[in-house]
């Protein structure tokens, strides 16, 4: 259970308030995208390439044309240039090799599942009926499916995902702490250690996942009134009408998007698709609205995936346990394009590899890698679950190879909490943490002793369910971000956040933010900040966003940036409405401004009994009848925030899992976390979104894995065999916080999106591979299959590939003739 | 996603259903739970040009007994056939077999009839009813016909059901007194088993008298472990004694490979989750 901290009499900040927002989700009264009707609107099915590379040599759209209802088939050459093109916002290195990306590709597909041709009918029935009629000719062209070859195929003759490119490698990105000057040598420290200490070397897979959000994508366009209006379910609404302006030639003015509620992103809704840009020209094009909304099967094919690493990676210690430098080697499978973020997201790993730990020497590379598959982005925790997997893997090693416990060894390591504020490494300032605190609570809670107890007892009895203790501290960069940073990592976008408050005449509140919820709980949490700042109640603030004509202005929501960004933009917003009451309220009271107290809500003379409340002021300023000579009769403020630094959220996280040595089935036991993410707004959302975190990052551990066959074909199509868990798979977890407030914002806040995912990860895997030991056992591949546990178990490595093949459970022989 | 579009006919009696089988002939698909079916339409595997609903056929619902068996009509959901107090005292491996079924939702729609009729080998309910030697009732336009268990299943997403005929009943003799236990083998708790023992046990005092044993998903078909019953008749219920049967399970199987695990693991898993199941269903669990 989560300790709640007991908020201050009268305050919002620390209260478990519920969801403002839940009761329209759950009860299904909301309208998400898909649910939106306009008169006349038609209807698109995209017809999809079964092959993952080859040539169109025809597309037949006759047959398609002449069904029932059909209003047009359109190819990507009958769209030409007004598709616009789908951007990659970060060119990583100055000759980053990036595919052209067309929305519809005219003359050659890329990856399984990229559309061909789209059909538009009066209804979806229709439009998906006339689909099966169109006939594309293909000329199959060889695949670079695997990533290792394809990171090769330009020196051996591989297959090219491009062939005009020439390679399939997009960009090798470094960096060197003795050439950035922030540590030593890496390469002197692994020599060192291989004389006179230890050299763990490892290769670790982060296999491909699937965002797998609850509501699958959709769009609705309306291109009749003076701003064409885009609906879609997405994380982005700024930048997706950025690129659509950018890259389509209409004018940004003359765009609207508005990102109704929406179901889940976890980043796969932070992309601009092919499919909004689609249906954004056929729009156009026919004059009509029209929407898309893509099925289950579609969402888990084309929308783009995440992580799809190997990890190469080398750690030098002495020979009592201090970390003397790590190298990093990574290849990251692009995909087939390069996405929004695309080769970025590794890079947001390469500054977290050294995670806690005060390593004097550090390298990291990754070479980014096109291959024909579907393209790969940020998912929830974005190049920092595969930076936080594999340090805390390799320190559980570190640790199994000096006979040490793992945390003792981690201490040995890490930052004291006296060392903050702490420049790291990989050269960044973490702000604050304890990291002892953290970890001592998270043992108290878990049980360590006894749990090491009954370990030895099993090991001795031979028990065939051996017990396995996970360890992992994690930390992580979020809070995206710094401009100046990204700017100086060739990021096309700042990082700031927008934010306004307006005072409505009758007391009521409105706020506006550019971050962009999609089932965060925004409305709950700035609503309790606004309360509180402003002294209003909690009922009477609305909180707007996701519609670029209400919010103007914003960046929206990833990288667990809305809090700590998005909400330090609304207390100053907040602020300033306070600095442009006070004059009024001086004026309305007779009183100098020096003698004015703002306090809960109320400006009050101080030694009198007299005062006005804000809302008082808003009225008003509303009537604008008295205000003091030459004031702009508005107390409506708007502030852009942008941090100084990221954000560093932390904690220790402690897992035991029973392993059935017969059948190699991974059980979870018991899992505990103490996570150190500042002051905390709303501890029930906190715990929500620790919860669902910790799910997300187990699931990478034990079940996810997103698996293609030799033809490129993507062999976990349903959620029949890409294996998300449900609330029967899962235990209660053990949540508690220690409070290191983040000193880079007023609220003292870190981000917690997406720390559980990061955290608990190597947690799980570290637990599977501590029960192992006693056979010899030192990695086990993920996911931790039962079959992978029990190969490991029984003839040692990781446990082997997952076979490409899924069982049908739903068969096409099932009676009647096609 | 959406199917094509059908013709939709939802007839009241077997007899009218066996018309309009007759007449739409390989255009026609039969419905029941649609758990199954649905999914197969909704991606577009196939497009039958009609679809017959069993579900308005009050007959082919409820367990009734029949005396030496119970009688579950090929209509009923999996839902009440593991409710049913008199299968849980007759059949009592069909019962534990249906808590491992699926989900809820899909257990409240489903069919005892649908399952079993669409053969799926890693469905949960052919093993058990393999094991306990059902009687498979199905009926066409020459009238009804029984099929043994043991011929009924004929391959994968086959059976010994002809294209003019609907299967209307399932018998299973009663096992009173017998103990079960379905081990199911999962990654995650609402898949389909990559592996799963069906056992039912007679005892007599410790020992094991009599031993039926199904397995799942070992096989294009339902198949059931014979060496290892045999061999447990007379044996002590410890886990000495059952060892060395179970480790006969999974002998002359074909099971598949796929993402969940290649054959020789299931082989493997067979073996450890019938000793399992045997040792369960003696109490010994
Ligand atoms: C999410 C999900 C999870 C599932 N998990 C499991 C699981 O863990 N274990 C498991 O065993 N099953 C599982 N199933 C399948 C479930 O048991 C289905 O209910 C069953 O396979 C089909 O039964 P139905 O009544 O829905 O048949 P339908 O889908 O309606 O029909 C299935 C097939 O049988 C034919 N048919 C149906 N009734 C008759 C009849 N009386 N005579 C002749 N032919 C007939 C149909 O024509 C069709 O070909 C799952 C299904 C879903 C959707």
């Amino acid at each position: 259970m989560t300790a709640t901290q007991e908020p201050a009499a009268g305050t919002e900040i620390g209260r478990d308030r519920r969801r403002k927002e839940d009761q329209r989700l759950i009860t299904g009264r909301t309208r998400w995208t898909d649910n939106i009707t306009l008169p006349g609107m038609l209807h698109l099915a995209m017809v999809r390439s079964p092959f993952p590379h080859a040539r169109i040599t025809g597309i037949e759209t006759e047959a398609a044309k002449q069904s029932p209802n059909v209003v047009a088939v359109l190819t990507g050459a009958d769209l030409g240039e007004a598709q616009g093109a789908c951007i990659n916002a970060w060119p990583v290195v100055p000759d980053q090799v990036t595919p052209a990306h067309l929305p519809m590709p005219v003359d050659r597909v890329a990856f399984a599942g990229e559309t061909v041709a789209v059909v538009v009918a009066r209804s979806a029935a229709e439009a998906r009926d006339a689909a099966e009629l169109v006939e594309v000719d293909y000329e199959e062209l060889p695949a670079a499916l695997d990533l290792k070859d394809a990171a090769a195929a330009h020196e051996n003759g591989g297959a090219i995902a491009h062939p005009d490119l020439g390679t399939n490698v997009s960009a090798v990105w470094r960096f060197d702490s003795a050439e950035a000057g922030t540590g030593g040598d890496v390469e002197a420290a692994i020599a060192e250690a291989r004389e006179n200490g230890i050299v763990i070397e490892r290769e670790y897979r982060q296999q491909r996942l699937i965002p797998a959000f609850m509501e699958p994508r959709s769009t609705v366009v309306d291109p009749t009134g003076e701003q064409i209006t885009v609906w879609s379910a997405t994380q982005v609404p700024h930048i997706l009408r950025f690129a659509i302006a950018a890259t389509t030639g209409v004018p940004e003015s003359k765009i609207r998007v508005i990102a109704p509620d929406v179901g889940g992103g976890f980043g796969g809704k932070l992309q601009q698709t092919p499919e909004e840009m689609i249906t954004f020209a056929v729009a156009r094009r026919l004059g009509k609205p029209v929407k898309f909304t893509e099925t289950r099967s579609e969402s888990l094919l084309t929308a783009h995936h995440g992580r799809d690493q190997w990890q190469r990676l080398t750690l030098a210690a002495t020979k009592d346990g201090h970390v003397t430098g790590l190298k990093v080697d990574l290849l990251a499978d692009l995909g087939a394009y390069v996405a929004i973020v695309g080769g970025g997201v590794p890079v947001l790993g390469a500054f977290m590899f050294n995670a806690i730990y005060k390593f004097p020497a550090y390298q990291f590379q990754t070479t980014n890698v096109l291959t024909n598959k579907t393209w790969t982005d940020a998912y929830r925790g974005a190049g920092r679950p595969e930076a936080t997997f594999a340090i805390e893997r390799l320190m559980d090693e570190l640790a199994a190879e000096l006979g040490k416990d793992p945390l003792e060894v981690r201490e040995l390591n890490w930052i004291k909490h006296e060392e903050f504020p702490f420049t790291t490494v990989a050269g960044l300032e973490y702000d604050s943490g304890n990291y002892e605190a953290a970890t001592a609570r998270a043992k108290e809670m878990f049980g360590y002793d006894a749990l090491r107890a009954e370990q030895a007892e099993r090991r001795a009895r031979k028990d065939k369910v051996q017990l396995g203790i996970g360890v992992s501290t994690f930390t992580e960069m979020c809070g995206l971000a710094p401009s100046r940073v990204l700017g100086s990592l060739n990021y096309g976008a700042g990082g700031w956040e927008h934010a306004e408050v307006r005072m409505l005449a009758t007391g009521k509140v409105e706020v506006v933010t550019g971050a962009s919820a999609h089932g965060q709980g925004h409305e709950t949490a700035f609503s309790q900040i606004v309360a509180d700042r402003l002294g209003v109640p909690f009922e009477d603030i609305e909180v707007l966003h996701g519609d670029t004509q209400i919010s103007h202005k914003g960046l929206d929501t990833y990288g667990s940036r809305s809090l700590v960004v998005g909400g330090e933009a609304l207390v100053r917003a907040a602020d300033k409405v306070i600095e442009k009451a006070r004059p009024i309220a001086a004026h309305l009271l007779e009183a100098s401004v020096d003698d004015l107290e703002f306090s809960g809500g109320r400006f009050a003379v101080k030694g009198t009994d007299q005062g006005m409340a804000i809302t008082e002021i808003a009225t008003a300023v509303f009537a604008a009848h008295n205000l003091p000579d030459g004031l702009e009769p508005s107390i409506d403020s708007e502030a852009t925030f942008d941090p100084v630094n990221f954000n560093y959220p932390h904690g220790t996280h402690l897992c035991a899992v029973e392993v059935d040595t017969e059948t190699g089935q991974v059980k979870l036991r018991s899992y505990a976390c103490c996570d150190d993410i500042g002051n905390v707004i709303n501890p029930l959302i906190v715990a929500g979104q620790v919860h669902g975190g910790l799910v997300q990052g187990i699931a990478q551990a034990l079940w996810e894995e997103a698996v293609y066959d030799d033809n490129g074909t993507l062999v976990t199509g349903s959620f029949v065999d890409y294996l998300l868990p449900t609330a029967a798979d899962t235990i209660s977890f053990d949540l508690d916080h220690t409070t290191s407030p983040a000193t880079t914002n007023s609220l003292g806040t870190k981000g917690v999106g997406e720390a559980g995912t990061i955290a608990s990860t190597p947690a799980v895997v570290n637990a599977v591979v501590d029960a192992l030991r006693p056979y010899g056992v030192h990695d086990v591949a993920m996911p931790c299959t039962p079959e992978r546990v029990w190969r490991a178990i029984n003839s040692g490595g990781s446990g082997g590939e997952t076979t490409e093949a899924a069982a049908p459970h739903f068969d096409e022989s099932e009676g009647a003739a096609q | 996603m959406i199917p094509a579009a059908f013709g939709y006919v939802a007839p009241t009696s077997v007899e009218e259903a066996l018309a309009a089988l007759a007449e739409h002939g390989d255009d026609a698909k039969i419905i029941a739970g649609g758990q199954s079916l649905l999914p197969v339409l909704r991606m577009r595997l196939n497009a039958p040009e009609w679809v017959i609903d069993l579900g308005r056929i009050a007959s082919l619902r409820g367990v009734r007994d029949g005396g030496d068996h119970l009688a579950i009509g090929a209509m009923t959901t999996h839902h009440d056939v593991g409710q049913d107090p008199m299968v849980h005292e007759h059949a009592l491996l069909i019962s534990k077999a249906i808590t491992h079924l699926a989900d809820a939702q899909v257990r409240h729609r489903g069919t005892f009839g649908g399952a079993l009729a669409h053969a799926d080998p890693a469905g949960d309910l052919g093993a058990p009813a393999l094991a306990l030697d059902a009687i498979f009732v199905v009926q066409g336009p020459g009238g009804s016909r029984e099929i043994p268990a043991a011929d009924f299943f004929v391959d994968l997403f086959e059976t010994a059901i002809s294209d003019d005929e609907i299967l209307t009943e399932i018998r299973v003799p009663k096992y009173g007194g017998w103990g079960a236990s379905y081990e199911k083998f999962v990654r995650i708790a609402h898949q389909w088993p990559i592996v799963a023992v069906a056992a039912s046990v007679r005892l007599e005092g410790d020992t094991i008298a009599e031993a039926r044993i199904g397995l799942t998903n070992m096989g294009s078909t339902p198949v059931r472990a014979r060496a290892t019953e045999q061999m447990l008749a007379g044996q002590p219920a410890t886990e000495e004694g059952v060892a060395a049967a179970a480790a006969l399970a999974a002998d002359g199987t074909t099971p598949p490979s796929d993402l969940n695990g290649d054959a020789d693991y299931r082989r493997h898993l067979a073996t450890v989750l019938t000793r399992r199941a045997v040792l369960a269903a003696a109490g010994r669990g």
